[in-house]
């Protein structure tokens, strides 16, 4: 194989936040919307790593950044699973079209 | 020097039970409201007579001149180096006269009221009135600066305005107030612009700085003579505008149609605030003003003729009135035109003053005349409760305390010696006869009919007829039941007028009170003053005859003269003039398109621009849905907006 250049990886990168993004923005369910995002975070979790490889290959910034993201998502997991069992239980549904009390 | 600082208390004394009364009044002690008012005036009264007796007799005078002393002065709006509005007091021989009559009348009218007033739900309003209307009136004389004057001016036109509309379920006293209140308001228009001429001019607002100015050859008195305004030149049109505010409170014709109405508020008060004390205030501005109106001999005639005209039209009127407190009205009308045309016959110092010194007098005896006239005819309503003259006659047996003053008092207008009214009226026809001689016919005229109406008045309410109680009246009373005179509260008062009607005549005003401070020699001509007199003796016995007796002469004579009576008796038609003025002139021709375009325009402007906010909402609306989705679209539009711009354009 040759060499996997920055190219391959940000293209893989690129891909994964637009999937994220169709499925946030098709899917009704708000457990795979909250994948979707995770989606998106992760592509840009591997946009950082990868610069950080590719360009400043003796920093650890966007190392630790990485890791950073990985804990809020964790915690923005959290916080959303929450919301959605509450939003269950008000509308014994999770599907987002029917959340659409916040209007005007 | 005396010692100045209490005389502040003066004023203050009726300040402080104004905000007492007005506060604590009503809920604790209603009882006692008219007793506190009186007591604190009481002891006012007792401050002015020892500020009198200091100003007159110890340290007034100045190698036997009376020199104006400036109280106190306090700087209250500063708004330059020269200009400012003061708080402050002045003596002089007419204000230390003035706060004696208000303090005087003042105190009579409240201990007049304890009695009148005894009935009333609402006395403690009254009496906190009252208090305020001291006040004001005292602040007013005691002014040492021209814009303090108008500041009280303001204040003793709220309080006559509070007083006139006392009975405000009835229309015809709210109506009343409402006329007093604007046609005052609307000569105060000219007194504010007549102020700010002066004060431009001149450069300060204190009175004894603008008078100065304006009197001596300075470069404001040369100033305000070379500009002009449509041939006048500005210090005429200064004092004129000036005079205008004075004729609105003081009732001259053309701006005397309030006052008539303003008899709707309770007796006591149209004793002291429309006969004795605030009428009188467009006098004491003029007179106040009066060393610079003599540098202009243009204002003092339009002074002169509209007071003589006036003096002449009210006693015309008063002639033909049937409600008593009208035919005082009026008659307060005619004699305050006496006291200002005898101002603007007189001329600053000596001999020349005398019209000054004879309208200030006049003013002092006519306060103590007039309202004893008022607090009688107040004891004659109170005992028959109506207004009208037919529903009186004979009550001279029933009531013969109010029968005897009322007498007094009449012989007082009427100026039959030894009463006040003949010296002070004297005094005004020698001055009118120096000066001008169709002044003095037109006053001698007048000094004739005001007997005849005075005692047409008397002759109705005491003699006429057999008094028969009538069933219906106006306060409300469901029977009537016949009781005594009145209380001593409202007969001791006038017995104290009726004295004092008969002594303040031989007060030696000319030594007190003059233009210039310098003592006057009054000169006594038993001719000249024989000849007003018999004219007055020859009414007296007019009116006896035609209406000692009940007949059917009077009614006779008002057909023969059938144009004539009509049209004074509908007052000459001024109010009708006024009406027509107002409704149909000025509410057609400048209050419609006015209206108009507040409407269409003013409105309108506004109303579109309210819509298209309206509408633009309303589309917007929509944008925020509450589908979590759409909001992503956006979002993610907006992004991808961005980044084209940032990468196409921005680089």
């Amino acid at each position: 194989m040759n060499n996997i250049g920055l190219e391959h990886i940000l293209f893989v990168s690129i891909a994964l936040f637009f999937i994220g993004c169709y499925g946030f923005m098709t899917r009704r369910n708000l457990i795979t919307m909250l994948m979707s995002v995770e989606l998106v975070l992760n592509s840009v979790n591997i946009n950082f790593i990868a610069f950080n490889k590719y360009l400043f290959a003796g920093k650890l910034d966007g190392v630790f950044f990485t890791i950073f993201i990985i804990t809020i998502a964790a915690a923005e997991a959290a916080v959303a699973i929450a919301i959605i069992i509450n939003l269950y239980r008000h509308y014994k549904s999770i599907d987002v079209e029917d959340a659409d009390q916040m209007r005007f | 020097m005396l010692d100045t600082k209490y005389i502040a208390l003066i004023p203050l004394l009726p300040l402080i039970t104004f905000f007492v009364i007005a506060l604590f009044g009503k809920n604790y002690f209603p009882k006692y409201c008219g007793l506190l008012g009186t007591v604190s005036l009481v002891a006012s009264l007792i401050l002015s007579a020892t500020v009198a007796y200091q100003y007159f007799f110890v340290a007034g005078q100045v190698n036997g001149v009376y020199q104006p002393i400036i109280a106190f002065k306090y700087a209250w709006l500063q708004f330059s180096q020269n200009i400012s509005i003061d708080m402050g007091i002045i003596l002089d021989p007419i204000s230390v006269m003035m706060i004696i009559v208000v303090t005087f009348v003042s105190t009579m009218v409240h201990i007049y009221s304890l009695g009148y007033m005894h009935d009333d739900p609402r006395r403690a309003t009254f009496f906190s009135f009252l208090s305020l209307f001291t006040f004001s009136m005292l602040g007013l004389v005691l002014s040492s600066n021209i814009f303090q004057i108008y500041m009280f001016w303001e204040l003793v036109g709220v309080s006559s305005y509070l007083l006139i509309g006392f009975y405000y379920d009835r229309p015809s006293a709210v109506a009343a107030a409402k006329k007093a209140f604007i046609v005052t308001r609307f000569a105060d228009l000219g007194f504010l612009v007549g102020i700010l001429i002066l004060a431009f001019y001149s450069g300060t607002l204190d009175f004894q700085t603008l008078i100065y100015r304006l009197t001596n050859n300075t470069d404001s008195l040369q100033n305000i003579c070379a500009a002009s305004f449509m041939g006048v030149s500005a210090l005429t049109w200064g004092l004129v505008l000036v005079f205008m505010g004075g004729a609105g409170k003081s009732a001259m014709f053309p701006l005397h149609v309030w006052l008539p109405d303003a008899m709707e508020g309770p007796t006591p008060v149209s004793a002291l605030i429309h006969a004795a004390t605030m009428v009188v205030a467009g006098v004491y501005l003029v007179a106040r003003l009066f060393p610079v109106f003599s540098y202009c001999p243009a204002a003092l005639d339009v002074v002169m003729y509209v007071g003589a005209f006036s003096s002449l039209f009210a006693a015309i009127v008063a002639c033909t009135q049937t409600d008593i407190k009208r035919v005082l009205a009026y008659s307060t009308m005619s004699q305050i035109g006496y006291m200002m045309f005898a101002l603007g016959v007189a001329r600053y110092g000596g001999e020349s003053g005398l019209g000054y010194m004879a309208a200030m007098f006049h003013l002092f005896t006519h306060a103590m005349f007039k309202a004893l006239l008022f607090l009688g005819a107040g004891a004659v309503i109170h005992y028959v409760h109506s207004n009208e003259m037919k529903d009186m006659g004979g009550l001279r047996k029933l009531m013969p305390v109010t029968h005897l003053t009322f007498l007094i008092a009449c012989l007082a207008i009427a100026g039959i010696p030894p009463f006040a009214g003949f010296f002070s009226k004297e005094e005004i026809l020698t001055a009118a006869f120096n000066h001008n001689k169709i002044i003095f016919g037109v006053a001698v005229l007048t000094a004739a009919i005001t007997a005849f109406y005075m005692f047409r008045l008397f002759f109705s309410i005491f003699y006429n007829k057999e008094y028969k109680p009538h069933e219906h009246d106006d306060h409300g009373h469901d029977t009537h039941t016949p009781h005594g005179e009145a209380p001593f509260s409202m007969l001791g008062p006038l017995l104290i007028l009726g004295i004092c009607s008969i002594a303040a005549g031989f007060i030696p005003f000319g030594h007190l009170v003059t233009s210039d401070g310098k003592p006057l020699e009054t000169e006594f001509h038993l001719g000249f003053a024989a000849g007003p007199v018999i004219l007055a003796l020859i009414s007296i016995v007019l009116a006896f005859v035609l209406y000692r007796k009940q007949s059917a002469v009077p009614d006779r004579i008002s057909n023969a003269l059938k144009g004539i009576y009509r049209a004074a008796y509908r007052k000459f038609y001024i109010d009708e003039v006024y009406l027509f003025i107002t409704k149909k002139l000025i509410f057609n021709l400048v209050g419609k398109p006015a209206a108009w375009i507040d409407k269409n325009i003013v409105n309108g402007a506004i109303n579109t621009s309210a819509t298209v906010t309206e509408n633009l909402s309303e589309t917007l609306r929509p944008v925020q849905s509450g589908k979590l989705q759409q909001y992503a679209i956006y979002f993610f539009a907006g992004v991808l907006l961005f980044a084209v711009l940032f990468i196409y354009l921005w680089v």
